[in-house]
């Protein structure tokens, strides 16, 4: 694959040309013979004016930082390799987006590049993942996110007798916000359940396995049955107001609620603004343990890259500490490597940063995957639990009618996917059955 | 002869270019999606769509808004166009502030109401100052449906009665003042010369007015989703939560050729219900 560099550049302009005049604009510095990493992360305008002017700023070699849609990275990946000019070297995207080009053979192995990076202490559960199953690293950890629990210290004094904020369990923080409820007449726990809220997540990373110890399997089983009457119950101390809420740093800002659940980009300007007034905290256990749903980011050269050694070079540079750490402070995400976080660091950051170590290495964690294999299904999948939510929660449908009801959906969806099972399922032999 | 015939076809050929490229193509390709599944003709799509949670409420908030705010914008705008003939001075300055609500997106106006009506909004504020409240009331939640349907009504007349407003008053200036001075002659009182007069003068405007609102109204979105979100699903935001949420083109397309189907069927009723006799038109 030696093309000649008269050659490839031609390719790179051409395609340049064609790929623009936006990211010209977005990036008037850029020239064409940049690196190109493609990325569905750090997406909002702010995240990736960031990326660039600070964090790879420093990077060894020129890069170019371009965004795309999730469900567009499959698209665009292949549509390079396709026409045979394959522009972007580095790919950055979540587990599950980054499965599907695993999938269709458009990721180059990095075992080469692992090696290189041995004295790194990464994550060895995420880096595992990042084989997918297979025997060759397809995907290097890049960052981390996750969802944590955020309350006003105004609530402290209403906790349950007995109860440890780092260790509730559902019936804990229904009591809690009932005690609130009882004591203020308010109703201050909140949930994202609106239009732009990321509430199906709670429901398939969080409620899900903390009560049934899985997602898809366990969707109509008795144990999810009374796991949304027991939701249902906590939701009479729950803010109406909840099914309006995007981004819950908003409510918990402006004093509406004071317990809220959400992802930590969306609660950390809460804690960045005012962070003598809150805490945070990992989400609570059910029976089956503590259900969480860390968000990893990964870094991949496709195959066929025109800059591979480069996009090595890159990921050498993105996962050392100093980066991690720069990446922390310049848009959230949180570290995949071992490192020591500073004295000074932004005290939100900090205790966002506590908040996801504490769930991280709790006990009895059941980690949950982002749902995978569902493509273009992924909407209809977190509408379905929507549904049921509404049903149950809002209408006060009873559980059993609702679930056999949306077990029908959910039948469909993986039947029309063929989407094995993820954790915190069984793995299946094709696709995920729903029992 | 026969090519001064042809030219005014020419002359309008492009825009008859430009509708079917830009408007025919979308829709039989919409109608397709919403009658086809994997190429094959199936009822699928609307089975899904008649199915879903949210259809009933989405039809029922839909007509609810139409059925109150139309008729309630056609009595506020004639009131309006009333008044404002009989005012002699300021009326440049009336005319200006009443049409601003034109000059304003759905989405800012809905965002505007928002503020007004959310917990800690002026509304809360006001209520609070004058003791009428204890605390933050919740108006927009789903514990509230019937105030949140009066919200999203109070914000639609506001917004979007102006454009009716200034339709009728377009057909008021026009209309020859003899009619109404022979009606006074004659003894007719205000109301009568309103009723008997004016009313069936303005007919052509109205018409164009009701099916201009109704149609729009029947399109409403952002309001609903600024003020009532996931409370209050009306037909064109179901439409938009299955093409970008669900990414379920089929369903989304169902509801668009709804939404359509029951448009053209105001207008066909409003045509025949307002017929404007041959003499009248323009």
């Amino acid at each position: 694959m030696k093309a000649a560099p008269f050659r490839r550049a031609f390719v790179t302009a051409f395609a340049t040309a064609l790929l623009g005049a936006a990211w010209a604009s977005a990036a008037p510095a850029a020239r064409a013979e940049d690196l190109v990493f493609l990325s569905t992360q750090l997406r909002p305008i702010e995240s990736a004016q960031k990326m660039r002017t600070e964090i790879l700023a420093g990077a060894p070699v020129p890069t170019r930082f371009v965004t795309e849609q999730p469900p567009q990275l499959g698209v665009h990946v292949r549509a390079e390799a396709q026409g045979g000019n394959v522009v972007s070297s580095l790919i950055g995207g979540l587990h599950g987006e980054l499965l599907p080009l695993a999938g269709t053979d458009n990721l180059a192995p990095l075992d080469d590049v692992l090696a290189s990076l041995a004295e790194r202490k990464i994550n060895p559960a995420m880096l595992a993942a990042g084989k997918f199953g297979g025997a060759q690293q397809l995907y290097i950890p890049w960052m981390q996110a996750t969802y944590i629990m955020v309350a006003n210290r105004q609530a402290l004094p209403f906790l349950p007798e007995g109860a440890d904020i780092n260790a509730l369990t559902y019936a804990q923080l229904g009591q809690w916000a009932a005690n609130i409820q009882a004591k203020t007449g308010k109703r201050m726990l909140g949930f994202p359940a609106g239009p732009t809220g990321l509430m199906p997540r709670f429901f398939e990373g969080y409620l899900y396995p903390s009560f049934t110890g899985g997602v898809v399997r366990t969707f109509r089983s008795p144990e999810a049955e009374q796991m949304w009457t027991q939701f249902r119950e906590l939701w009479k101390s729950v803010n109406p107001n909840s099914t309006n809420y995007g981004f819950m740093q908003e409510p918990l800002l402006s004093g509406d609620v004071w317990i809220a659940f959400d992802h930590v980009a969306r609660v950390m300007d809460a804690l960045s603004r005012k962070p003598e007034e809150f805490v945070a905290f990992p989400a609570p256990a059910g029976p089956k343990g503590r259900g969480w749903m860390p968000v990893v980011a990964g870094l991949s050269i496709a195959k066929g890259a025109p800059a591979a050694a480069d996009a090595a070079k890159l990921i050498e540079y993105l996962t050392r500490p100093a980066v991690q750490l720069a990446t922390l402070k310049a848009v959230a995400f949180f570290p995949v490597v071992q490192v020591e976080m500073p004295a000074d660091l932004d005290p939100g950051l900090k205790l966002a940063a506590d908040a996801v170590a504490k769930m991280g290495a709790a006990p009895d964690s059941v980690v949950s995957a982002l749902p995978v294999g569902l493509d273009q299904r992924g909407g209809e999948f977190d509408k379905l639990f929507m549904d049921t939510f509404q049903r149950v929660v809002l209408r006060g449908e009873a559980p059993r009618a609702a679930l056999d009801r949306q077990a029908e959906t959910l039948k469909r969806i993986i039947a029309e996917t063929k989407a094995a099972c993820w954790a915190p399922d069984a793995p299946s032999d094709g696709p995920c059955p729903v029992q | 002869m026969r090519r001064a015939g042809a030219l005014p076809y020419l002359l309008i050929l492009p825009s008859v270019l430009f509708l079917g490229v830009l408007f025919v193509v979308p829709l039989v390709q919409t109608a397709l999606l919403a009658f086809q599944q994997g190429g094959a003709w199936s009822l699928d799509d609307w089975h899904r769509m008649a199915e879903d949670l949210n259809f009933t409420d989405a039809v029922r908030n839909t007509f609810s808004v139409v059925l109150i705010v139309v008729p309630l914008q056609c009595a506020l705008a004639l009131g309006m166009t009333m008044l404002l003939r009989h005012v002699r001075h300021g009326r440049d300055l009336i005319l200006w502030v009443w049409s601003i609500p034109l000059g304003i997106s759905d989405l800012a106006a809905g965002l505007v109401w928002l503020a007004l009506l959310t917990d800690q909004g002026w509304l809360n504020t006001l209520l609070f100052k004058a003791g009428l409240i204890s605390g933050p009331q919740a108006w927009l939640t789903y514990e509230t449906p019937m105030v949140l349907l009066a919200g999203i009504i109070v914000a639609e007349l506001w917004r979007a009665t102006a454009i009716v407003f200034v339709i009728l008053l377009a057909g008021v200036q026009l209309l020859p003042k003899e009619y109404e001075e022979a009606a006074e002659v004659f003894g007719a009182s205000p109301w009568q010369r309103f009723w008997r007069v004016t009313l069936p003068l303005l007919r052509p405007s109205l018409q164009t007015a009701l099916i201009l609102r109704t149609v729009l109204a029947f399109e409403m979105f952002a309001m609903a989703l600024a003020l009532g979100g996931r409370n209050f699903p009306v037909m064109v935001s179901e439409a938009f939560n299955w093409q970008y949420g669900s990414q379920d083109y089929g369903v989304a397309a169902s509801y668009a050729v709804l939404v359509m189907a029951i448009s053209v069927a105001a207008t066909l009723v409003y045509l025949v219900a307002l017929r404007v006799p041959a003499e009248q038109r323009a």
